[in-house]
């Protein structure tokens, strides 16, 4: 059997280079240093039409990982309002998250998308008739210009004041999570919050207040300063987002009714308040239900973010496998490529997932 | 002393029954509970308003072209559903074959109802008429080309035809694939189960857009000069690997659930692998994953829009692509048009998952009940 395998590979193999050569294509990976000579929309790092389709990808890549890290974000939250609200005792909250649910899980994905972006994005009015909010917000055809924040000569006091908070934060859950082992409860988030805004006080008294925001305005046809956030990637971003959600809604919900209700009632017998026997006794038990499909779904939404393609989302499917690949044309190579990329980046992700999951998990 | 007459019991407090006692606990139980029902009212009130005045009030029902659907305010423009009708269900079918794709539709129809319904018998039957006979006579006739039917071009597929097409080619190809993945995964043999893993995790950890980029770009450089497939095929070949790898890990899940007692006792019994397989594992733990497999099925089904991406025209593609029609391009066209391809896949989808759950009841009080 092992053989067969061996002489079907040679000959898939023998296949490629035949039908390469034929059709003129180069091989390998050298195309990655030649110049793309295409422009993109929307670049978090420098990029030009000089740059190299290495940097087409690294491009591609960072504009992927960013709707997806925002799309988890935003879809854990909605997911978990809905969930709760599916167990909520009030009949009309119950029933409206149920009805979202239904919506929003079983209409295609794709569809979600290009309804966001051809239907009600590209359907805004042009910058000039822009629906404002505040002067500040402007909303068009051409995406959301929100005011930009720039940082002053001053602005190290004020990160100095969030690694303040950022220590405090973790000093203190570690002296809770310690005090919690004999049966003391100590209180995190008050003091925190004192904390925080003690520092952030004393850095507004030293540096006054070192920021200014740049507010667009119209000129012309378009708008000038604040930052432009392109309607593919909002489309992208609600649409995977709202879809999303509807499945962490029901996997929520799941994970909640999972606890037995002997568990409440016992919480309830040792005298724990409700918001304490949630905090400590139910949701501690949901999360280990909850945390494998929650991963299942969080590496679908990376997948699905591929379908930018369809609204020429730069992401890496639609400026490498899509632009590149018409301009090179080795579609071994880049295929190879992006497949390689989105596998890491599940077995990455997973990998992260597993681990909190063990740390949660039963033991022995 | 006169006897014992019990005093008739008092009706219950009026606010404790009927409706209003029902929304005294249900709606505004608690302070909150009164607020969230406030702010939830207003918020179904607004949205039945905008989306009752968009399809109803303000929406257009006639006319033969965009100024139909050219008023002041504006909602849905359902006559340019109603033109693009046929093409939607048909895509660019030659209209006189058109019931070549009825009668099709129809047999499916005819033979899935009764499989789906759990107290008709002849099951066996049914399933040889769906699995056996029903390919074949669907396959002759939407191609044509023999028995005096015209032959039509797959690339004249379109509509709901090819969303139909790739979901049931789909879903027949990959139960019978993942379920060999699955069996092969937990092979003793180890090369089997390495190959197993490797394609499973494979196919699990990338999207189905470079599967179907690989079955388009890639797969025709991997095949000898001169052999083609057709471009529907192609992808068919893309979606069936996809969801069998999705497919192999539900019924995975099944066959970790089967007690090892359930193998032990074929073995005593002297049953060979396949035996034990077939007539003692599987069925118990194809049953157990259901839902599983309805959900594999429902994503299915909705990935399958993804082919329009690869340029075949299935529902959502067919709809996208008669949004470039200048007779009807109005600033309405292309929220209606969506509209009408969600409600129908919304329909296919809830369908299915209305119908496992109705399924896990009949099989869980059969469990129960012996």
């Amino acid at each position: 059997m092992l053989g067969a395998l061996l002489l079907a590979m040679v000959w898939l193999v023998a296949n490629v280079q035949s039908n390469l050569e034929r059709q003129n294509i180069n091989s390998g990976f050298g195309f990655l240093s030649e110049r793309a000579g295409f422009g993109i929309n929307q670049t978090l790092i420098d990029y030009t039409e000089d740059s190299s389709f290495g940097r087409v990808l690294t491009v591609g890549l960072l504009n992927t990982l960013l709707v997806s890290v925002l799309g988890v974000f935003f879809a854990t939250v909605l997911g978990f309002s809905l969930g709760v609200a599916r167990l909520s005792s009030n009949w009309l909250i119950n029933k409206t998250a149920m009805v979202y649910v239904e919506i929003f899980r079983n209409v295609p994905l794709l569809l979600q998308i290009m309804f966001w972006y051809f239907g009600v994005l590209r359907n805004l009015p042009t910058p000039r008739q822009a629906v404002s909010f505040g002067d500040a917000i402007f909303l068009s055809n051409r995406g959301i210009v929100v005011p930009a924040i720039e940082a002053g000569s001053w602005a190290g006091w004020y990160a100095a004041a969030l690694a303040i908070g950022l220590a405090a934060f973790i000093w203190l859950r570690r002296r809770a999570r310690l005090a919690l082992a004999d049966g003391t409860m100590m209180p995190i988030w008050r003091p925190l919050l004192m904390v925080t805004v003690a520092s952030f006080g004393v850095a507004a008294l030293l540096a006054g207040v070192p920021f200014s925001l740049d507010v667009p305005a119209l000129k012309g046809f378009n708008f000038r300063g604040g930052i432009t956030v392109i309607p593919e990637f909002v489309a992208l971003l609600l649409a995977l987002s709202l879809y999303t959600a509807a499945f962490i809604a029901e996997i929520v919900r799941a994970g909640i009714q999972s606890v037995s209700k002997g568990q409440r009632e016992a919480a309830a017998a040792l005298g724990l308040p409700d918001k304490t026997a949630l905090r400590l006794v139910v949701i501690p038990q949901a999360l280990r239900v909850i945390i494998p499909p929650l991963t299942s779904q969080y590496l679908n939404l990376t997948k699905n973010s591929s379908l930018a393609v369809a609204i020429a989302y730069p992401d890496i499917v639609s400026v490498f496998a899509g632009t590149t690949l018409t301009q090179v044309g080795q579609a071994v190579e880049i295929i190879f490529i992006t497949m390689m990329i989105y596998l890491s980046l599940s077995l990455l992700t997973s990998y992260a997932m597993n681990r909190y999951n063990a740390r949660i998990a039963l033991v022995g | 002393m006169t006897g014992f007459t019990p005093t008739p019991a008092r009706p219950a407090p009026a606010n404790t029954v009927g409706f209003v006692g029902w929304a005294r606990e249900n709606l505004f139980a608690t302070k909150l509970d009164s607020l969230l029902t406030v702010l939830a009212i207003t918020l179904i009130l607004y949205v039945i308003k905008v989306v009752f005045g968009w399809a109803v009030i303000d929406a257009s029902f006639s006319g033969s072209d965009r100024t139909a659907c050219l008023k002041d305010v504006q909602g849905a423009c359902w006559p340019f559903i109603e033109a693009k009708f046929g093409q939607f269900i048909y895509g660019r079918y030659p209209d006189a074959e058109r019931w070549r794709v009825d009668l099709v539709f129809a047999a499916g129809l005819i033979g899935l109802v009764p499989m789906l319904m759990p107290n008709v018998g002849h099951k066996r039957a049914n399933m040889i008429f769906l699995l056996g006979f029903y390919p074949v006579f669907a396959f002759i006739m939407l191609t044509g080309g023999v028995l005096g039917l015209a032959a039509v071009d797959t690339t004249d597929w379109g509509g709901l035809l090819v969303t139909l097409v790739v979901a049931v080619t789909g879903i027949v190809a990959s139960l019978p694939l993942g379920i060999l993945l699955a069996l092969g995964r937990r092979s003793d043999l180890p090369i089997v189960r390495a190959l197993c893993i490797g394609f499973i995790e494979i196919f699990r950890g990338v999207p189905l857009i470079t599967v179907l980029f690989m079955a388009s770009v890639m797969l025709p450089l991997f095949l000898p000069d001169g052999v083609n497939f057709d471009k529907l095929v192609r992808c068919l070949i893309g979606v069936a690997l996809f969801s069998s790898a999705y497919m192999a890990e539900v019924v995975r899940g099944g066959l970790q659930a089967i007690p090892k007692g359930q193998y032990e006792a074929a073995a005593a019994l002297g049953l060979s692998y396949w035996k034990t397989t077939r007539l003692i594992i599987l069925p118990q733990a194809l049953k157990l994953v259901i839902p599983g497999i309805v959900n594999t099925f429902i994503g299915l089904f909705k990935d399958t829009t993804l082919v329009l991406i690869v340029g075949l025209f299935d529902l959502l593609g067919i709809v996208q692509l008669h949004f470039t029609d200048a007779s009807w391009a109005t600033p309405e066209t292309h929220i209606t048009g969506y509209v009408f391809a969600g409600a129908v896949f919304w329909l296919f989808c809830f369908a299915m998952s209305r119908y496992s759950i109705f399924m896990e009841n009949h099989l869980s009080t059969d469990r129960n009940g012996s």
